[in-house]
């Protein structure tokens, strides 16, 4: 039974998952703070033969403090989410010596290219597979997402990435993979009655495995 | 002064037929029952669609109890079918969005409340009034029907994202698609003449002395909820109109086949979308706001910052769509400014639960059922506020988003949110509809038990959401990485049970308090509205002649109200004088 | 002011319902002809010229359920060749030349297509205009069947588990039908749906053969599913037997 976030495997997870951890104790000492509250007032103030509610509207200085308290905590939270969201999404974070794959989403399937011996994606030696994702450990990787029908959704949750593939639309999703093994890539978006069946493998591999599984490949592997 | 004098009305005493007083009526209180009863079954519906969705989730692929019964095209050999399962998600929220919460909470309240909160007669339409019922059933109908066409209802959720709703050779479904355009269409039709009624209604027809800011905080909630309506759901109805033309004339809007683009409906259904879910919040804090100011016996607190963190939240919401499309592959530009602005709507969302503590603290606080409910929509709505801000906050959004934790955020605002606020407002203006009180031990019981089930349903989804399990998936075990959550999915699956199966509670004492529940007193509740003046059920017309409206409506525990702890406000005391009433307007009423 | 609103919200669901909608078509009942056992036959062979392109090995292992079924690595089914070049499962059919006025009823026993260890057995096969094609999954995962189909009605099922049958019928003459899985996008069939039952399939061997046909001359068509479409004449009189061969060339 698992109680928290998938283990991390990615650079991106240890920013995404600190910055969980902060909302979650700021959520939580507000949610302690109403609920307490509540409990606190539910038994303090309940109604007693001769007691009288206190006649006030209100105090402008409570509305002051709590509307300037969330206010600035939310605009702090924004600043530091912003630097972090730009270093996932935007296309000029991408780093250029990212190893750059193709994947075509359709009903129900990924199809992943890979750029073949020469290392270069668009030339006669890629080749597809259909279902496998093949990546190197500590690695910076770029996928390059289309889709053939509707829009699906490119999700590897132990890398904390989520990226659509919009028909019509080219989207770069960028990682850097830090855990090898074995992985699950699944569809975030629903796609049509096999939604749910549009899971592909995942490998993170060391150099040398990736290097002898793309030869493998190469030679005529499967489809 | 903006408050209008009427010459006294008449209360009608001509005789009318049993379907001119009760099936065809102009009247807004028998319209706001209209809508209770017919929402109160597509309520019924979803729940019905809920229980099924967490049979397949908690033992996927077993036969389901009943299942026999439906079609070979849904559940064969008692096990939903996976296309079956996506149309139960997509005709779940659909109902329960647009045919039980938003008409529970504008078609009955809006309807019921308006006129009798600011003291006037009925709406400023009552035909345009009556249309807006039958069209809002009408498209219930329509809606309805699409379970009963070849390949059944939507499958593309109840946010039908294009391409896959614009193509039927994608998503299976073909009758059944246009039927929910139509029926949205004919929707938004029914709610825009509503809205109009109601903000015609609220700024001329106020009473003598009921001033802007002395107009409860249910009555500003609908009104701001009203504007939203007659500008978003127009937008809904022209994108459902241009997917209805994708489908069925050969159109491209959203099918970049032919030049048009996918995100082009998330855009306009989301521009929709947002200020949909305030509309579906607003009114649901404007009536908690109402009921917890009468059981703590004392003023709102804050009562013109609620004002203008109602208007807030109304105005931020028009600029937040993008959240729901931060995965979206728009430009991540956009993402930041539509983070910033849904951050920022955090604000007047707590200032409001802040309020409601102080209305509280230091109340002498009276736990009647009403109470009960809306104390459970502060504890509860606090938590699926601030289970927004792990997804506005964008890079954390991208584990989250789609998956299970969007769903829990989702019910712990619109069912720990409005629902419950709607079982409190539904107990609370019971006598007023019906002349009768419902059973105190059975709402008690009722309250206690939603609360445990709901939480024991809801809370978990945080959970496996975190986890990783996505939206509308059929089977999670068929991720290896989810198969040990699923345990947690059975959990969730039989407190739904139980929580559904405690609703039958809320449904008895409803139905049966109708006929044999005790005869309501004139002011149940001890409350200061307007509508307390008048007797239980309020009679066709409401008032003879126009009341007066003396003070604020929250004067709970006011030293001038002696030995009482409340005021009303159209009660008038010796050092009171009469509003002065606006000149009628030139060539008379 | 009402009615406006009702005729205009009537008359747009009107146009909804009546432009796609979906309607059984309620097939009146042919007049019965029976099929002569004694009527002419055209048999023959089909082949192809050059090496027989390599059908790519198909990866299962994303479905471990079906990957067990296999001794050794399933192929595709491109190119089905037998001996001496033959070619299997190609589609023979009487394109023209059936006696106008004549109708054949369709069997009361369905063809039946199995999904097994993730394939469609058969391949490619033939069925007759309302005759039933049951479709049955003996594999314990999900497949849908996604007919694709121009003159027919093209529908798309699921079947998520084991032991499930779905059956559907086809209205009218098309030639081909395709068939696929949406999860397993190796998984093709082909149908021809034909108005007599004057087709069939080659084996490994790659012969075929037509029988019960009346006197006339027939245009018959080999379909396959890479190397495109030949056409051959046969003219038969009554209980003859002629031959017609194909050859299609490998590229």
């Amino acid at each position: 039974m698992r109680w928290w976030l998938p283990d991390a495997g990615s650079t991106f997870a240890g920013p995404i998952d600190t910055l969980f951890l902060a909302i979650l104790i700021i959520t939580g000492i507000a949610l302690v703070i109403v609920e307490v509250g509540l409990i606190t007032f539910v038994i303090r103030y309940r109604a007693r033969p001769g007691r009288k509610a206190f006649y006030t509207h209100g105090s402008t200085r409570a509305e002051v403090i709590w509307t300037a308290i969330p206010a600035v905590t939310m605009v702090a939270l924004g600043l530091i989410s912003n630097h972090y969201w730009v270093l996932i999404k935007d296309k000029k974070s991408v780093p250029p010596n990212a190893y750059h794959l193709g994947v075509h989403a359709k009903q129900f399937e990924w199809q992943v290219t890979y750029p073949g011996p020469d290392g270069k994606l668009g030339t006669a030696d890629d080749f597809t597979v259909r279902n496998q994702l093949h990546v190197i450990v500590n690695q910076p990787f770029a996928v390059e997402l289309s889709s053939e029908d509707v829009v699906h959704s490119f999700f590897v949750p132990e890398w904390r990435l989520k990226q659509d593939a919009v028909p019509g639309m080219q989207i770069t999703a960028w990682f850097e993979a830090t855990k090898t093994g074995e992985f699950e890539l699944g569809c975030a978006e629903l796609c049509g009655m096999g939604h749910y069946k549009m899971r592909a493998r995942v490998f993170v591999h060391t150099p040398d495995e990736y290097k002898a599984w793309v030869a493998q490949q190469a030679a005529g592997g499967s489809e | 002064m903006t408050t209008v004098a009427h010459t006294p009305t008449q209360a009608h005493h001509e005789p009318m037929s049993f379907w001119r007083k009760y099936i065809f009526s102009t009247d807004h209180k028998i319209i706001g029952i209209q809508f209770l009863f017919v929402s109160l079954f597509f309520l019924l519906v979803g729940g019905l669609l809920a229980m099924q969705i967490r049979w397949q989730l908690g033992f996927p692929g077993k036969p389901m109890p009943g299942g026999g019964i439906l079609p070979e095209t849904m559940v064969v050999n008692g096990v939903i079918l996976p296309e079956y399962y996506v149309q139960l998600v997509s005709m779940h929220g659909t109902f329960m969005v647009f045919f039980a919460i938003m008409p529970l909470l504008v078609g009955v309240y809006a309807n019921f409340l308006i006129p009798l909160k600011i003291g006037t007669h009925d709406m400023a339409f009552p035909r345009i009034n009556m249309a807006s019922f039958w069209l809002a059933l009408l498209a219930g109908l329509i809606m309805t029907a699409s379970f009963f066409v070849p390949n059944g209802p939507i499958r593309s959720g109840w946010t039908n994202y294009a391409p896959l709703a614009a193509r039927p050779d994608l998503s299976g479904v073909t009758v059944g698609q246009m039927l929910w355009c139509v029926s949205i269409v004919v929707l938004g039709l029914s709610s825009v003449l509503g809205s109009l009624n109601y903000i015609t209604t609220v700024i001329n027809l106020r009473a003598p002395g009921m001033t802007w800011f002395r107009m409860p905080l249910s009555v500003w909630a609908l009104f701001i909820t009203a504007i939203l309506g007659v500008l978003a759901l127009p937008v809904l109805q022209g994108a459902a109109i241009m997917l209805l033309f994708d489908n069925v004339l050969g159109t491209h809007f959203f099918d970049p086949v032919a030049g048009g683009q996918a995100l082009l409906w998330q855009h306009l259904f989301w521009f929709f979308g947002h200020p949909e879910v305030y509309i579906l919040i607003l009114p649901a804090m404007g009536m908690v706001s109402d009921i917890i100011a009468n059981g703590s016996r004392k003023p709102i607190f804050g009562y013109h910052s609620m004002v203008f963190a109602i208007i807030g939240i109304a105005f931020l919401g028009w600029i937040v769509w993008g959240h729901h499309m931060f995965m979206s592959g728009m430009n991540p530009t956009l993402g930041s400014t539509f983070m910033v602005s849904t951050l920022l709507i955090a604000v007047p969302s707590a200032i409001k639960v802040f309020n409601w503590m102080g209305t509280m603290w230091r109340g002498n606080l009276r736990f009647h059922v009403p109470m009960l409910n809306a104390i459970g929509f502060v504890s509860m709505f606090t938590i699926g506020g601030l289970s927004g801000i792990f997804m506005a906050a964008t890079p954390v959004d991208i584990p989250l988003h789609d998956t299970q934790f969007i769903v829990a955020h989702i019910h712990y605002v619109l069912f720990g949110g409005s629902l419950f606020a709607l079982f409190a407002a539904m107990t609370y203006w019971y006598p007023k509809m019906f002349g009768r009180l419902m059973s105190e031990p059975l709402g008690k019981i009722h309250f206690v038990l939603t609360f445990i089930f709901y939480n024991l349903t809801f809370f978990p989804m945080h959970i496996i959401g975190m986890g990783g399990q996505m939206r509308r998936i059929y089977d999670p075990t068929i991720y290896t990485f989810l198969k040990p959550q699923q345990p947690l999915n059975v959990f969730i699956s039989y407190a739904a049970f139980a929580l559904f199966a405690t609703q039958f509670l809320f449904a008895f004492n409803f139905l049966w308090s109708l006929k044999f529940g005790k005869k309501a007193p004139q002011n149940p509740w001890e409350d200061n509205g307007m509508e307390w003046s008048l007797p239980n059920p309020a009679p066709h017309g409401n008032w003879e002649k126009t009341p007066n409206v003396y003070r604020g409506p929250y004067e709970f525990s006011a030293p001038e109200a002696g030995d009482k702890d409340y005021l009303p406000q159209y009660l008038k005391l010796p050092t009171d004088r009469d509003p002065v009433p606006a000149p009628l307007p030139a060539g008379g009423h | 002011m009402n009615g406006r609103i009702f005729s205009v919200v009537g008359g747009m669901f009107l146009l909804t319902v009546c432009s796609k909608g979906d309607r059984s078509a309620v097939q009146a009942a042919p007049p019965r002809t029976e099929v002569s056992a004694a009527g002419g036959t055209i048999t023959g062979k089909v082949k192809f010229t050059g090496a027989a392109p390599k059908n790519p090995a198909i990866d299962m292992s994303e479905e471990a359920a079906c990957k067990a079924k296999y001794p050794t690595t399933p192929t595709e089914e491109n190119v089905v060749a037998g001996a001496a070049n033959a070619l299997a499962n190609v589609f023979v059919y009487v394109k023209s030349g059936v006696p106008a006025g004549q109708t054949f009823p369709a069997p009361a026993t369905s063809v039946v297509l199995d999904q097994n260890g993730c394939r469609y057995h058969p391949h490619v096969f033939g069925i007759m205009v309302g005759q039933g094609l049951e479709i049955l999954n003996s594999d314990p995962v999900l497949h849908n069947i996604k007919a694709i189909a121009k003159a027919n009605r093209p529908f798309n099922v699921s079947q998520p588990s084991a032991g499930m049958k779905t059956t559907r019928t086809f209205a009218a003459p098309e030639v081909m039908v395709n068939l696929e899985c949406n999860v397993h996008g190796w998984m093709h069939a082909y149908l021809g749906v034909r108005p007599d039952p004057f087709f069939a399939v080659t084996g490994p061997d790659g012969s075929f053969s037509i029988k019960g046909l009346p006197p006339g001359t027939y245009t018959i068509e080999a379909w396959h599913e890479k190397f495109g479409t030949q056409t051959a004449t046969v003219t038969i009189a009554a209980t003859e037997s002629k031959t017609a061969h194909f050859t299609f060339a490998a590229h």
